[in-house]
């Protein structure tokens, strides 16, 4: 029970520090923030039921008026503008991501970058996709044109969510909770 | 933690909190029931005036949360002037700023506090799938606490990576302060149980 809150309470925090930092540099001269790396690692790290809740609880504090989301952005405005359907997908994406990676018999990296780019990425932009459409009034192929722009950024983010867990597994097993 | 509520405070900081959150949401079904620009610009123009109830420097603090939107009015204004519907893209561009600029204001005028009571009330039905508020508020407060606490550490590691190595450290970082987040959510949970745990 307290293992479980803290875990969400920490990855939800880990979601804001990801958007908070302004440039990890993830790849030479790609501007692009972390966080929805924190999404997809909340999924391959925690697991579906527990990852999407600590990005629910992340989604809470920004609801709540806290500036978290990358860009210093948050409160209910957020929720109003376009890219409310990236907010919505959030916490799908952690679960689908989440649900695979305990479904993979795959090894850990590989299994973690996958599901990042079906959960982090195809569930998400499916969800961003819709909600551009209809805060835009633009048809879906025309709002799916709009998201592509993100996809590059996000492919090198599911590449390194693979990367990060597979390291997290060989350090400490017992740490990854979506295999265990 | 800075928050967005506005260290001004105007008269709408004494409105209940549930009671703007609720006006607030039949406000923007509204807006997206209006499909004509006058309306939309009326609209706009009463949330410009109940910005302006609260003073220069409120209002001013209000436009500058309206920032994050400037790529999305750019690509939809490109859009119509090249379709030549000028009249949907002002629907659509007003209608944005309006919905967003009346959620900001519900931000800036209510406390975290006050906000967090709110989400309280509406967790309760939670309770039975074993979610209890209690623990909901003590999430909440762990993680707002462990916010700066990341931050200070992940720039720790940074700096102790660049006095090993002349390369940025990229994404490497991210392998330690993922370590660090699960080490810390295990001491906290063992915090929390030998003080009578969190249920």
């Amino acid at each position: 029970m307290e293992r479980s809150l803290t875990h969400i309470a920490l990855f939800a925090a880990l979601i804001a520090v990801l958007g908070l930092v302004p440039k990890i540099d993830l790849a030479a001269g790609v501007p692009i923030t972390a966080q929805s790396l924190g999404i997809m690692l909340c999924g391959t790290v925690l697991g579906a039921r527990r990852g999407a809740l600590a990005v629910l609880l992340f989604l809470a504090l920004v609801a709540l008026g806290l500036p978290l989301l990358s860009g210093g952005r948050g409160g209910l405005g957020v929720f109003a503008s376009p890219s409310v359907g990236y907010l919505v997908g959030f916490p799908v994406a952690a679960f689908v991501t989440g649900w695979l990676m305990e479904r993979t018999t795959l090894s850990v990296g590989l299994a973690a970058g996958l599901s990042a780019v079906i959960g982090g990425i195809g569930v998400l932009y499916v969800f961003g996709i819709i909600g551009m459409s209809v805060m835009l009034s633009k048809t879906l192929p025309e709002a799916a044109f709009l998201g592509m722009a993100f996809l590059p950024g996000d492919l090198l983010k599911a590449v390194i969510a693979g990367l990060v867990t597979q390291s997290l597994a060989r350090m400490r097993p017992a740490s990854l909770l979506s295999r265990a | 933690m800075l928050t967005l509520t506005s260290p001004v405070e105007i008269w709408a900081h004494r409105v209940p909190a549930g009671l703007k959150l609720a006006l607030m949401a039949a406000a923007t079904t509204g807006l997206f029931a209006l499909a004509t620009p006058l309306p939309l610009a009326l609209a706009l123009l009463a949330t410009t005036a109940l910005y302006a109830t609260g003073g220069a420097t409120f209002a001013w603090a209000g436009l500058h949360l309206l920032r994050p939107l400037w790529p999305f009015i750019v690509v939809v204004a490109a859009w119509h002037l090249w379709t030549g519907d000028l009249t949907g893209g002002a629907v659509v561009l007003l209608r944005m700023v309006c919905a967003v600029a009346l959620a900001n204001f519900v931000t800036m005028t209510t406390q975290l506090s006050k906000m967090l009571a709110v989400v309280q009330w509406l967790a309760r039905p939670l309770r039975a799938i074993g979610l209890s508020p209690r623990s909901l508020a003590l999430a909440v407060a762990l993680t707002i606490r462990f916010i700066p606490v990341m931050l200070e550490r992940t720039a720790q590691i940074r700096e102790s990576w660049s006095a090993r190595s002349p390369r940025r450290p990229r994404w490497r970082v991210l392998v330690p302060a993922t370590l660090a987040a699960l080490d810390d959510a295990d001491r906290a949970a063992e915090a929390l149980r030998a003080r009578g745990g969190a249920a």
